[in-house]
């Protein structure tokens, strides 16, 4: 049945009514041109975006909560409201040992505090940290090496600095690992700098140190400012921060319903929404994608029916001289297809162009808008089977039509 | 080769219906060449038209060499079109974007013969109306003439039965038209059968028969003394 398209007339019937309407033609193919255009830039813009998106939440585990002491909101077993909490090392080992599904528990003490190094000086936030934070927040090092395990146990004085600080406290390309600084009038040495991450849960630390180092320093004991929470990848965040809050107000002797008493960040939820948003995208994307192709083919449809009746003539001749109802449909609907199937491909890879465009743009360094601004071979394919599918039922209008008219009348036609 | 019995036709007008062809009885053995004319409203060209198969007449026998042609499917109509017709029309109707070799060629395409020998057919035959050096040119290129001889040539190339021709020298010259005429002539001498639509006394003149209509129905049919066309060429 098909063997028709791989003779050598068929198309050559089909290059001769091409190129003898070539404006016609080209026009035509435009509107499918456009459409297929469109949903490769949109769909690779999408698909950028989302990448870029990702990126910026790789460095950070999506599937965590920050929780922090504030002040109590109802008075509870004879406490009275407005009562400082204070979240305490006993508490997050409480948690880590009893709420389901949680992957690690990451305490933190932050303070402001002075900072000095020869002759500059300044305020700055330091943090006591576990080198479990890495695991949460990856930290992007640009020299030496974070905390670890020895510097706890041991309490080093060692510091990694932010990327702005080194700037502020160190000459230009002066190596910052090794040398001392001041905080709180006592030496640290600098062991590593790293540069803020794009994401921060709460705000942006200045320095890292020990956590043990920091409750020495400081005089901390128990107490903590801070706890990150990371769930298992197949729990819910929320459901998790629920719990664990629920299990601190209960060591902490604050009311079951006490809103103030903690504050939190949940991150899976912020991450969430902003998939939630690329999701949509996707399907506002596909969805003018598609009803773009759809009016293009409308177009193709539409120009064929003006072609067949412009050519209603011509059919009668060919009729006359022995085509077959059949072999005139099967024409024109080559035809349609042939022409939505060459402004596809060639849509196809004006729109690769364009991804590159987009990539030269917008998608080079780090903090690129687009990364790798992409459409997967297989939307390809479904798009081009679209396009075939349409081009046959579309071509069969104007099939059609061409041979509805009678030979005869379609010969006395002038 | 053609018996024609008791045709009739008729085209509905809005309510009413025009009848064009009340009991039209006509045979035509082969190697006749026949002309029929009439003014314009005689029904010639609707009986041509039927005989061509492109209508249908609405009862009455048509049988055209032993095959009667009654309630053809469009797909049958079309093969017997191609293998048993040959027509050459009054504006030529030649495939304005094809060239000459191709529209002769076109026939045979539809006949589903292989490439390489269409086109050996089309020169042949195009050689035989003597524009072999015009093959590869567009009709647009040729005089009114040269576009009738391709024209011709088409209606030769599936090697038909009968040869239809409608007014063919309608469009043309008196000069052109006895060229076209006494070509015409030629192929009868060979063998071919034609008939012919024309209401021009000298061209019906240089058929063998001529064959009056009016209103409908046959007045006259009466064999001629062909005129050779070559005398005025």
């Amino acid at each position: 049945m098909f063997k028709f398209l791989f003779d050598r007339d068929t198309w050559q019937e089909v290059f001769d009514s091409f190129s003898k309407n070539k404006l016609r033609s080209v026009l035509t193919m435009v509107g499918v041109w456009w459409g297929i255009l469109l949903l490769i830039g949109l769909l690779g813009s999408a698909r950028g975006l989302e990448n870029a998106f990702n990126r910026l939440f790789g460095d950070f585990a999506t599937n965590s909560v920050f929780i922090w002491g504030q002040s109590t909101g109802i008075p509870f077993k004879g406490f009275q409201e407005g009562r400082r909490v204070q979240l305490s090392l006993t508490d997050t080992k409480k948690v880590e040992e009893n709420i389901e599904g949680i992957e690690f528990v990451v305490p933190r003490n932050l303070r402001q505090t002075s900072v000095t190094r020869k002759f500059q000086s300044g305020n700055f936030r330091v943090a006591g940290d576990y080198p479990l934070l890495d695991m949460v927040e990856k930290k992007r090092l640009l020299n030496g090496r974070f905390i670890n395990q020895n510097d706890i146990n041991n309490k080093r004085k060692v510091a990694v600095i932010s990327e702005d600080i080194y700037k502020q406290l160190f000459e230009k390309k002066e190596q910052a690992v090794g040398q001392y600084i001041l905080i709180n009038n006592i030496n640290f040495k600098v062991i590593g700098v790293h540069k803020l991450s794009n994401v921060n849960m709460g705000p942006p630390i200045d320095m890292h140190i020990p956590f043990t180092t920091f409750q020495q320093i400081f005089n901390q004991g128990d107490k903590i400012g801070w706890v990150m929470i990371t769930g298992k990848p197949d729990y819910d965040i929320v459901q998790i921060e629920q719990d664990s809050k629920l299990l601190l107000k209960n060591l902490n002797n604050i009311h079951p319903d006490d809103k103030r008493a903690f504050g939190s960040a949940n991150a899976g939820k912020e991450f969430g929404k902003v998939t939630g948003f690329l999701t949509g995208m996707q399907f506002l994307t596909w969805f003018v994608g598609i009803a773009t192709l759809i009016a293009g083919v409308f177009a193709i449809g539409n120009i064929l029916l003006i072609t067949v009746r412009e050519r209603t003539k011509e059919i009668g001749v060919r009729r006359a001289l022995g085509a077959t109802p059949f072999e005139i449909k099967r024409q024109i609907v080559v035809e349609a297809v042939f022409l939505t199937l060459v402004a596809g491909i060639l849509g196809i890879i004006t729109g690769g162009w364009i991804l590159i465009l987009l990539d030269h743009l917008f998608g080079q360094g780090d903090d690129a808008a687009i990364v790798n601004a992409s459409v997967s071979i297989l939307v390809v394919f479904i798009a081009l089977f679209i396009l075939v599918v349409l081009g046959t039922l579309i071509g069969l209008i104007p099939a059609f039509k061409a041979t509805s008219v009678k030979p005869i009348e379609a010969l006395r036609e002038e | 080769m053609l018996e024609i019995k008791n045709l009739h036709k008729s085209y509905p007008i809005g309510d009413s219906s025009l009848h064009v062809l009340k009991g039209i009885n006509l045979s035509v053995k082969e190697g006749e060449m026949v002309a029929i004319m009439g003014s314009s409203g005689s029904g010639k060209s609707t009986l041509l038209n039927i005989i061509g198969m492109l209508d249908e007449a609405d009862s009455g026998d048509y049988i055209l060499d032993e095959l009667p042609i009654k309630n053809l499917t469009e797909k049958k109509a079309a093969v017997y079109r191609n293998k048993f017709l040959g027509f050459i029309f009054q504006s030529f109707n030649l495939i304005n974007y094809k060239n000459a070799l191709e529209n002769v060629a076109l026939p045979l395409y539809y006949q589903g013969m292989k490439r390489k020998q269409r086109q050996e057919k089309a020169l042949f035959h195009l050689e035989k109306v003597g524009l072999a050096d015009w093959a590869h040119h567009l009709p647009k290129e040729l005089s009114g003439g040269q576009k009738q001889r391709v024209a011709i040539a088409r209606a030769l190339a599936a090697n038909p039965k009968l040869l239809l021709a409608d007014e063919p020298t309608g469009a043309l010259d008196t000069a052109t038209s006895h060229e076209i005429m006494a070509f015409i002539q030629q192929l009868n001498d060979e063998g071919k059968t034609i008939l012919m639509v024309t209401h021009e006394e000298d061209i019906a003149s240089m058929c063998k028969r001529i064959v009056r209509l009016k209103d409908g129905v046959i007045m006259e049919d009466k064999p001629v003394t062909q005129v050779r066309a070559s005398q005025y060429v």
